[in-house]
């Protein structure tokens, strides 16, 4: 069994309350925080850890705390990133649901750490029932003075509130998050300033996903170094990973970095197998956005090494043999999967998601899904193919923020690893009818 | 697959006869005075999202253009300032939708799982297709992006209850329940944010 740190309480039964949360051991991390350490102290231990974001560009957290600016007199905040709205990514609504006290308890932590005395979690609109369940969290925290004025007596005061989304990938990016916490329309802001300089009303802020939050609380209780010696390299600690698709046991998963990828998906521990005793075809290994990698190159790396759950080890060989952790979003496709009209849905929900700004991602996504559909119904020809190739190429690397690379990744990659699958698309238009029959799975 | 479908406007016009006085409860009118609260002076705007989901649950599921310009007056906001946000969210809903809002997600791991036939079955059996509404008011189906729970792959979303792992059964038993309904399904209630 792999070690785990933000899941290690998951089975308690009344781990969602506050009594038993606090029996735990809950909210040491804050008194250890407020009485005994300073902010920069516990920035420091953060960059011990070598904790890295976990909301999907695996940014070092220690160092981007150390940016937040700090002027005589203007308030800073730390908002947390809840949008999760990444395509295989369910991992903090898990956490938020099963364990919230954890994710308050960071929050406070962390907030401390960073002199912010509001901070908010912005969560995605369709994720209400949480709304709920954070709240009664919150109002516990509040009524048991871990929150609110002169928190246990140090004098340090800290008012947290949830923020409701309504429904839009892209106010998981980070400067949309504020825009729309604000009031307005999701539009990623052109950096620099970054956030750290001026983010929420023209404020110092740092934006975290709530995983990385999750994670503070342990690097405080137990140090830096004693998180820095798990997982592997520069990939230190735990990572949770949402795993779905073709495989036996769908879900959360902790695991400590650097573990197989092969572990991971027939391991009984984790995924337990291919669905049904398939083979496996595909992964799309940290959410929808990184490049999907056929069984061979997501089991083994192009040197014939054993392919390990990590930064490193899943960007081996770059994008040519390689992928990315990203949100950890671990989608598994098994034999009979098509991996056109799979990434139909990835096209379709790029387009979608584009807030429209620049003209690249605006235009590109919304050519990807018409000739992505075109290629579906059988009207597609050869070079429609390598149109999609040249679309993609050409929004990658020029939007304002990164929404635009995280379309055109997906196209890339599919076709490069299974150009011959959209060929045979093309060519074989018959086939196209049976193809949609395989997936009868058991719902009927 | 479904068609690429061709946008019309995207608001409702309703005829000045329609406008009934917009108002929001008093429980209602109180919450948007404490979601205010939660941002800094002046800085009320920052309310508008909350809002109008409150906005949709108090006025039948959607949200007309006299009732966003009341949700502008309540922040003192300019009324294009409303639109252009309702607008942007894919939750908030510019048309009349049905008693009973089927959401449906549809991208890739619940596609993996089925979520076509669960599409498909809900568009037979209330002749309706994607984005339509039951001539007798009751349903709505959209389809939708990932909901975050793609490993209880296929899903559908109905007010906030989130029903995972669906049958074709599951499907049928809760339209059976929903077509009773006499209130609109909805994402929140008066316990969703706390009290202080
Ligand atoms: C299109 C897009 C969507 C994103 N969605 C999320 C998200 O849902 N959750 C998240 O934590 N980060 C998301 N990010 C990353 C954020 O911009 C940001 O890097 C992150 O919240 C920082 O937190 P971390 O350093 O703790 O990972 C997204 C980025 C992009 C470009
Ligand atoms: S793909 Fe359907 S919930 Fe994520």
């Amino acid at each position: 069994m792999g070690r785990k740190i933000l899941l290690k309480h998951i089975n308690e039964p009344g781990i969602q309350g506050y009594e038993t949360y606090r029996r735990i051991g809950g909210y040491a991390s804050v008194e250890k925080a407020v009485k005994t350490m300073t902010p920069d102290a516990i920035v420091e231990e953060v960059k011990k850890s070598g904790l890295r974001g976990r909301g999907g560009a695996g940014f070092p957290t220690g160092m981007k705390w150390s940016f937040l600016a700090k002027p005589e007199g203007v308030n800073r905040y730390l908002v947390c990133n809840a949008d999760e709205s990444e395509p295989g990514t369910f991992k903090d609504r898990y956490l938020m649901e099963k364990i919230p006290h954890l994710l308050i308890e960071g929050m406070i932590t962390s907030s401390f750490a960073l002199g912010a005395h509001t901070s908010y979690i912005y969560i995605r609109g369709e994720y209400f029932y949480i709304v709920n369940i954070l709240e009664k969290a919150i109002e516990e925290a509040y009524a048991n003075g871990w929150l609110g004025k002169n928190i246990l007596g140090t004098g340090y005061d800290l008012d947290l509130y949830v923020h409701v989304g309504a429904g839009a990938y892209i106010c998981g990016e980070e400067t949309a998050l504020l825009e729309s916490l604000e009031g307005k329309r999701g539009n990623p802001r052109i950096k620099p300033p970054f956030p750290a300089i001026k983010g929420l009303w023209g404020c110092p802020t740092v934006v975290n996903n709530v995983e990385t939050i999750a994670s503070v609380v342990s690097i405080v209780n137990d140090g830096g170094d004693a998180y820095a010696a798990l997982g592997i390299g520069r990939s230190t600690g735990t990572k949770l990973i949402s795993a779905s698709g073709h495989i036996n046991k769908p879900g959360v998963y902790e695991i400590e970095m650097g573990i197989t990828v092969e572990d991971f998906i027939y391991s009984d521990e984790y995924c337990g197998g291919i669905l049904n005793g398939k083979k496996l075809k595909a992964v799309v290994a940290g959410g929808s956005s990184v490049p999907i990698l056929p069984a061979e190159l997501i089991l083994k790396t192009a040197n014939g090494e054993k392919r390990l759950m990590s930064y490193e080890g899943l960007s081996d060989g770059g994008f040519a043999t390689g992928t990315m952790l990203g949100s950890g979003g671990f989608i598994v496709m098994d034999e009979t999967t098509n991996i056109v009209q799979n990434l139909y849905t990835f096209a379709r929900f790029y387009h979608h998601e584009s807030c429209g700004q620049c003209s690249p991602c605006r235009e590109g996504t919304a050519w990807m899904e018409k000739i992505m559909h075109k290629i579906l119904h059988g009207h597609g020809t050869l070079a429609d193919v390598d149109l999609l190739w040249e679309i993609q190429s050409k929004i990658e690397g020029n939007t304002i923020c990164p929404l635009g690379d995280a379309a055109a990744w997906p196209v890339a990659s599919a076709i490069r690893h299974f150009r011959s699958e959209f060929e045979e698309y093309v060519k074989n238009p018959e086939s196209i009818k049976e193809v949609n029959h395989l997936y009868n799975t058991q719902l009927a | 697959m479904g068609k690429i479908k061709i946008q019309h406007s995207k608001f409702k016009i309703i005829k000045m006869s329609e406008v009934k006085k917009i108002e929001f409860s008093p429980e209602a009118f109180e919450l948007v005075q404490r979601l205010i609260r939660r941002y800094p002076e002046g800085n009320q705007k920052s309310a508008l999202i909350p809002t109008l989901h409150l906005a949709q649950a108090e006025f039948d599921g959607w949200l007309s253009a006299p009732v966003m310009d009341y949700v502008a007056s309540l922040l003192q906001i300019q009324a294009i300032e409303v639109y252009e946000v309702a607008s942007f969210y894919s939750m908030f809903n510019l048309k009349p939708v049905g008693k009973c809002l089927i959401e449906v997600c549809r991208t890739s791991s619940c596609w993996l799982r089925g979520a076509n036939e669960v599409v498909a079955h809900i568009e037979k059996k209330l002749n309706i297709k994607d984005g339509e509404t039951t001539p007798d008011g009751k349903f709505t189906l959209k389809t939708v992006e990932c909901l975050g729970s793609c490993g209880t792959a296929p899903m559908l979303q109905i007010g906030k209850q989130y029903h995972e792992n669906l049958t074709l059964d599951k499907v049928e038993n809760l339209i059976n329940d929903w077509s009773q309904a006499t209130e609109h399904s909805k994402y929140l209630d008066n316990s969703t944010f706390r009290k202080n």
